[in-house]
């Protein structure tokens, strides 16, 4: 585990006032061309949680995160950084923070170490103490032994996991991560989950977008979705279904006239129902009653579940595709 | 004073050491094929200029034109590989760095690199006997200058780039005819009088006027005016790539 180091970069604030919000958040708004893209948002992330911001392609969430680290201007709004002013002091506030991209642009033109060493750099640190450094940061991506790889010859998994050790090199209090498994595969994503949890627990702040419900659901204390550019819930992942969603799913497939026999038989049985191509998402309290009728008719098959986040999630933004 | 711009002249020079060896080459080999095949090739046929060999009067021209050349290619293919098709420049933003830091580092860069292919230039002059002495070495210090002058220039052009077709247009329409235009390859009093006024205009002509004057000894009409306009094209071309690097990457 990583244990906190300081580097030249570190002659600024460091303890906060345990009361002060890590990030706060207040009637945040930016505009491309007249249209609102993030439109009254707020939200505050208290030192030490691990806060996720949930939504579909176009929500805003890249955007919101941009806002956030000083990196482009909101129309409107309050944003404070570890208890610095943004945008107005935003480079300072980035000694403390570590940044995860959506899109890896780690050096091409560096090996692994190196891009661990020049990054240190950018933030006042001296060459020697960030070598210093590597041995631990390349121990916690499991990449002690890819030190000296070329980066295009790195799997996309020890990308992802480099540019993770590269957003620690400064030691930061928080950690911005934008959609940090996009495109991974499944045992890419368990290591770099592995990694988030053990940063946590070691008391860093991290604030993660993400499509995966399954990953929010892991990692985050709590949650936002956004939509179309505003927070449509807020809350932890455990109450936002208690509270959003009826508790108990069953999914009943069939072939043809699946929603005709839904609306039939079903509509009457549940609290909510929804129909997409041949499945019958049905919604509800007590599932015998369906349970019953759909046995009494050959050809459906059922599967039945406790509602997730997902659920919470396809209820508040729709099942529509969004690009 | 901020110095942060330093961390992208550290990063470019750390980069360009692990190809030192063919870079060195490269910076050699060109200016002797020019000087071979134009100054040794042509010049039987031109005979001598303002009083001495062709190839030298063209190996003084070329101390610019390389410059400028490759102060080109760095501020605007290698910076923009960074900008762009890399990341690089993204990824520095995520550190406490500004986009001034940045543009910045990047010109003062892409003037190094220049001012040692302009050097390569004049050891190749000392080579052939055309300059002799400690004298011409003054001319370094200004061919910094000229890279500043034109790495600044080629920035813009970086910054507002949507691909690297767009820089074919830069050295087809500006660099190409500015170098014949500016007493490169042929003295500027054999253009008329209007063209000749155009040419002050531009700053490849002063870095000819200087490079010639300090390093052959030929007249320099207006030599702390020539340094100042290649200083100005400089600073004005950083601060206006400055100013669309932050209205490109901050929207």
């Amino acid at each position: 585990m990583l244990t906190p180091e300081r580097g030249a970069g570190a002659a600024l604030p460091r303890a906060l006032p345990t009361t002060t919000p890590m990030l706060s958040v207040t009637g945040l708004r930016k505009l491309y061309g007249g249209r609102a893209v993030v439109n009254d948002v707020r939200f505050a992330v208290r030192a030490g949680e691990c806060f996720g911001i949930l939504g579909p392609n176009g929500a805003g969430k890249t955007t919101t995160l941009r806002c956030c680290l000083g990196l482009t201007h909101a129309d409107g709004g309050v944003l404070e950084l570890g208890g610095l002013p943004v945008p107005e002091a935003s480079r300072i506030a980035r000694y403390r923070v570590g940044v995860v991209p959506q899109f890896d642009n780690l050096d091409p033109d560096f090996t692994v170490t190196e891009n661990l060493v020049m990054y240190a750099r950018y933030f006042d640190i001296p060459a020697r103490v960030a070598r210093e450094r590597v041995p631990r940061l390349l121990e916690f991506a499991g990449l002690t032994d890819r030190r000296d790889a070329r980066i295009d010859a790195l799997s996309g998994g020890m990308k992802r996991r480099l540019t993770l050790a590269r957003a620690l090199v400064n030691d930061p209090d928080v950690l911005f991560l934008d959609e940090p498994t996009t495109g991974l595969d499944p045992q890419a994503r368990h290591l770099i989950w592995d990694g988030l949890k053990r940063l946590v627990a070691g008391g860093k702040t991290l604030i993660l977008t993400t499509h995966f419900m399954d990953e929010a659901e892991r990692l985050c204390n709590r949650l936002c979705v956004m939509d179309e550019g505003r927070i449509i819930a807020l809350d932890t992942p455990r109450r936002l279904i208690e509270t959003l969603i009826e508790p108990v799913v069953v999914e009943v497939y069939g072939e043809e006239g699946i929603a005709a026999w839904a609306e039939r038989h079903a509509r009457g049985v549940v609290d909510r129902l929804e129909v997409t191509g041949e499945t019958a998402f049905c919604y509800m309290h007590d599932p015998e009653p369906l349970l019953a009728l759909a046995a009494a008719e050959p050809g459906l098959k059922v599967l039945r579940r406790a509602a997730n986040l997902e659920d919470v999630f396809i209820k508040l933004t729709g099942r529509d595709i969004r690009d | 004073m901020n110095r942060r711009f330093l961390y992208l002249v550290e990063r470019n020079f750390l980069v360009w050491r692990k190809l030192l060896i063919p870079s060195l080459i490269a910076n050699l080999a060109d200016p002797l094929i020019y000087l071979l095949g134009l100054g040794f090739g042509l010049g039987a046929l031109v005979g001598r200029i303002d009083g001495r060999p062709y190839s030298t009067f063209l190996a003084g021209g070329m101390l610019c034109f390389s410059t400028l050349n490759s102060a080109s290619a760095e501020a605007l293919y290698s910076a923009f590989s960074r900008l762009k098709v890399q990341r690089t420049w993204e990824g520095i933003l995520h550190a406490p760095m500004t986009i001034t830091d940045v543009v910045v580092g990047e010109w003062l860069w892409a003037a190094l690199k220049a001012t040692l292919s302009g050097t390569a230039i004049l050891v190749v002059m000392y080579g052939f006997g055309f300059v002799h002495g400690l004298a011409p070495l003054v001319v370094v210090p200004v061919l910094f200058v000229v890279g500043l002058c034109f790495s600044g220039v080629a920035l813009i052009m970086t910054t507002i780039a949507r691909g690297y077709d767009f820089f074919t247009y830069y050295f087809t329409l500006l660099v190409t005819p500015m170098g014949f235009l500016s007493g490169v390859f042929f003295p500027l009093h054999q253009l008329p009088k209007a063209v000749q006024g155009v040419a002050w205009v531009l700053p490849l002509a002063h870095a000819a006027s200087l490079a010639r004057g300090l390093t052959l000894g030929d007249p320099m009409p207006w030599p702390w005016s020539s340094l100042a306009v290649l200083f100005l094209y400089g600073v004005a071309g950083v601060a206006i790539a400055a100013w669309c690097a932050r209205r490109r990457l901050t929207k």
